[in-house]
């Protein structure tokens, strides 16, 4: 290495895998549902997709989390969109591609994808 | 790209209690579950909170789970990684809540520190440079080479108020600015001090476990600002995980071209080497520390000549302690300014403490200077176990002195601990109870320095020795008050005389315990009694007959049958057989056996 790009490079590179291990809680959480329904609906491509989105894009103040049954096992996989001080936003039915869609719309532009939602159904 | 990292401390705390075990572990159950691409296991340094190791801990959530076994792998597997359920009975306690728990960064033990030289410890992998590059590693010496002059450098350290870590409190940029002379023309060596031989402590050892790459890149920073192109680290070759991962870092950084011939295209050379030491307590004291690299017998040599103009291998030479060096990037670059706005008046930034003895959280801090201890050891350290109560806190190891309760609110940074009798030292904290007794403490001290003195000076070689030797007079109950003089005249003696720091500052546990706690040892002369019931020569062991059930437990527990007694009766303790090994005492259901 020679010069402060090629450091910086790296850095780019780098700081996302690291920025990863935040102990904040004060940004947008997006859970995703992985018990049993969860999974068997498909859950665990939505999820990975939107981590690896997440990460790639840079999304800092975005976590991407699991968690159990979420109760409504026949719309699985779902995805809840939680911002502080936000009314939460249930997708259901995700797709990893339903899920960029998301990314790029809600999170991204803060666009909510209304027709993905729970109370569309 | 992993959706989750799961962080296992790497730490010497964590080591020794099976972390590597775990690590395997947890490779194993996340292939198995087919996870391997989606979950990474990261070993990273210290944490800090070493009395609940193994610690793991699963991002993206920041489950924070404590004291892990093995045993528990799967579970956290198939619960956490699989389903996404958090073990809640693994959650370290403090972060428990009802309906989850709180990121660590909000609990006691973290929620007033400050980390400045421990950021990376515990976060990063420090086996892998690209994630130090990723926390900003390596930008400080960018910056350094590209933008600042050597002048520059030195002048922003000074600005900072950064004063050494290692014991004394030097300013760093001042002993920079001394070794700066004739650049170009002279060879000049840049040192680390990795010795940390003060008995308890650890931040030396975490720093370079959990962050190798930030001593590598301020000896870098250094060697640029005086005009040196090889540097030495000296480490206690009883560290051997520092060893392993300093080894790794500096092959590292020679493959990525940080350490090495003409950095950055800037046309500066540096170079660092490994100088393993033999553990002994005179080779962290600075020239004792040379003479070992040099290849000689580790024995200090009189000052002046300071190390700045004849050094190592008689030439201009800086030597920094390991956490001195650990805060040097990041006052780079965040400036002078931000690193002067933390801590008091004349001691800025943070300081790292090993948290030792009677304390709840064992284990490792950092905290902004002028913290008051009792901060220290109430809130972080969670206070004293079993009810018992503060009785002083030892700081400076063996060259340092006792903070008695009634400075419990001394603002802790250089001044004021010079102040009251101790002083900052590299920072073991070791805190004691009313169980402890503060001569038999002054005598431990003693004894640790008597066995280091290098023997090169008289007063340290005999005057110690002399010393320890009232000292045990003293705890055998056969002291006379005249003993306790003699003790004070000699101590002043040794400090006046004594060739180099090791001696010149042995007898300050005995001076400062005299000072805060001569009532005891007026107990001990006089009454001959040992008031916390420590010193065996000065205390028997007896049996309540009240209290007593005849369980017979203690007698079947003595192991030189001294208690005698029938079932369901009181015992008795035959005081001329008893060897006063306290087995009865530690071992009684129902507190029948006291000492006087
Ligand atoms: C007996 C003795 C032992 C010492 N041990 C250490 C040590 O283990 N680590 C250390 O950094 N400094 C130790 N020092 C202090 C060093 O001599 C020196 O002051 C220090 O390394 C300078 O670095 P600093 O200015 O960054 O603190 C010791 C001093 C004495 C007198």
């Amino acid at each position: 290495m020679k010069s402060l790009e090629e450091l910086k490079a790296i850095r780019e590179k780098m700081q996302g895998q690291v920025g990863f291990r935040d102990e904040g809680d004060d940004g947008i959480r997006v859970v995703v549902g992985m018990a049993t329904c969860g999974i068997a609906a498909g859950a665990r491509p939505v999820l990975t997709t939107l981590s690896d989105k997440v990460q790639e894009k840079g999304l800092d103040k975005v976590k991407v989390v699991q968690t159990g049954c979420i109760g409504l096992c026949k719309y699985e996989p779902i995805v809840e969109v939680i911002e502080p001080g936000k009314e939460k936003v249930t997708y259901v039915h995700m797709t990893p591609d339903k899920a960029i869609e998301i990314i790029d719309k809600h999170l991204v532009r803060g666009q909510v994808v209304s027709e993905y939602t729970l109370d569309m159904k | 790209m992993f959706r989750s990292h799961v962080l296992v401390c790497g730490g010497t705390g964590c080591t020794s209690s099976g972390s590597a075990q775990i690590i395997e572990s947890l490779e194993k159950e996340i292939k198995k579950h087919c996870l391997d691409k989606e979950v990474c296991v990261v070993k990273t340094g210290c944490h800090g909170l070493c009395a609940l190791g193994p610690i793991v801990i699963v991002y993206p959530e920041g489950a924070f789970y404590s004291m892990v076994s093995v045993d528990d792998v799967p579970e956290i597997v198939a619960e956490h990684l699989v389903k996404g359920r958090i073990v809640t009975r693994l959650l370290y306690q403090e972060t428990v809540k009802e309906d989850g728990f709180t990121p660590i960064v909000d609990t006691d033990f973290y929620r007033k520190q400050h980390r400045v030289a421990l950021r990376n410890c515990g976060v990063i992998n420090p086996e892998n440079i690209e994630e130090y590059i990723g926390t900003r590693g390596y930008e400080a010496l960018g910056k350094v080479l590209k933008e600042m002059t050597p002048d520059d450098v030195i002048q922003l350290i000074l600005d900072s108020g950064l004063r050494g870590r290692g014991g004394a409190g030097f300013p760093t940029g001042l002993k920079w600015k001394f070794a700066s002379g004739n650049r170009g023309n002279v060879q000049k060596y840049v040192c680390c001090n990795a010795d940390e031989g003060d008995p308890g402590a650890f931040m030396d050892r975490s720093v370079l476990e959990g962050d190798p790459h930030v001593v590598l890149e301020a000896m870098t920073i250094a060697g640029y600002a005086i005009g040196a192109s090889q540097g030495y680290i000296y480490v206690r070759a009883e560290y051997p995980i520092a060893v392993e991962r300093l080894n790794i870092a500096i092959g590292q950084a020679r493959e990525y071209g940080l350490l090495g011939k003409n950095i950055f295209d800037s046309g500066f050379d540096f170079d660092i080497e490994l100088r393993l030491g033999a553990g002994a307590f005179v080779c962290g004291e600075e020239t004792a520390l040379m003479t070992s690299i040099e290849g000689n017998r580790g024995e200090p040599r009189p000052r002046p000549p300071f190390p700045a103009v004849k050094g190592l291998f008689e030439s201009p030479t800086i030597l920094n302690n390991v956490e001195t060096w650990a805060n040097i990037p990041q006052i780079i670059l965040n400036g002078p300014e931000w690193f002067a706005s933390m801590g008091t008046e004349k001691s800025k930034g943070t300081k790292v403490f090993a948290l030792g003895g009677k304390i709840n959280n064992t284990g490792l801090v950092e905290i902004p200077m002028g913290t008051t201890l009792r901060t220290v050891i109430e809130e972080i350290g969670g206070g004293i176990p079993n009810g018992k109560k503060f009785k002083a806190a030892q700081t400076g190891g063996p060259s340092g002195g006792c903070i008695p309760a009634e400075h419990f609110d001394v603002e802790i940074d250089y001044d004021n601990l010079i102040a009251i009798g101790s002083m900052m030292g590299s920072g073991g904290l070791i805190v004691m109870d009313e169980d402890n007794c503060m001569v038999d403490i002054a005598k431990f001290f003693l004894e640790f320095t008597v066995d280091e003195s290098c023997g090169k000076c008289t007063p340290c070689r005999i005057g110690t020795k002399r010393m320890w030797e009232i000292l045990d007079k003293i705890t055998k109950g056969k002291g006379t008050l005249e003993d306790l003089d003699k003790l004070e005249e000699l101590a002043y003696y040794i400090k006046d005389n004594a060739l180099c720091g090791l001696g010149q500052t042995a007898p300050n546990p005995v001076l400062s315990t005299l000072r805060y706690f001569r009532d005891e040892y007026v107990a001990h002369v006089v009454d001959k009694k040992c008031p916390a019931g420590v010193c065996k020569d000065l205390l028997s062991f007896k049996i309540d007959p009240e209290k007593c059930k005849g369980c017979t437990k203690c007698a079947k527990n003595c192991p030189v049958g001294a208690i005698s007694g029938e079932k369901k009766e009181a015992h008795e303790i035959d005081t001329s057989k008893c060897i006063k090994c306290g087995v009865c005492y530690d071992n009684c259901k129902f507190d029948a056996i006291y000492k006087v």
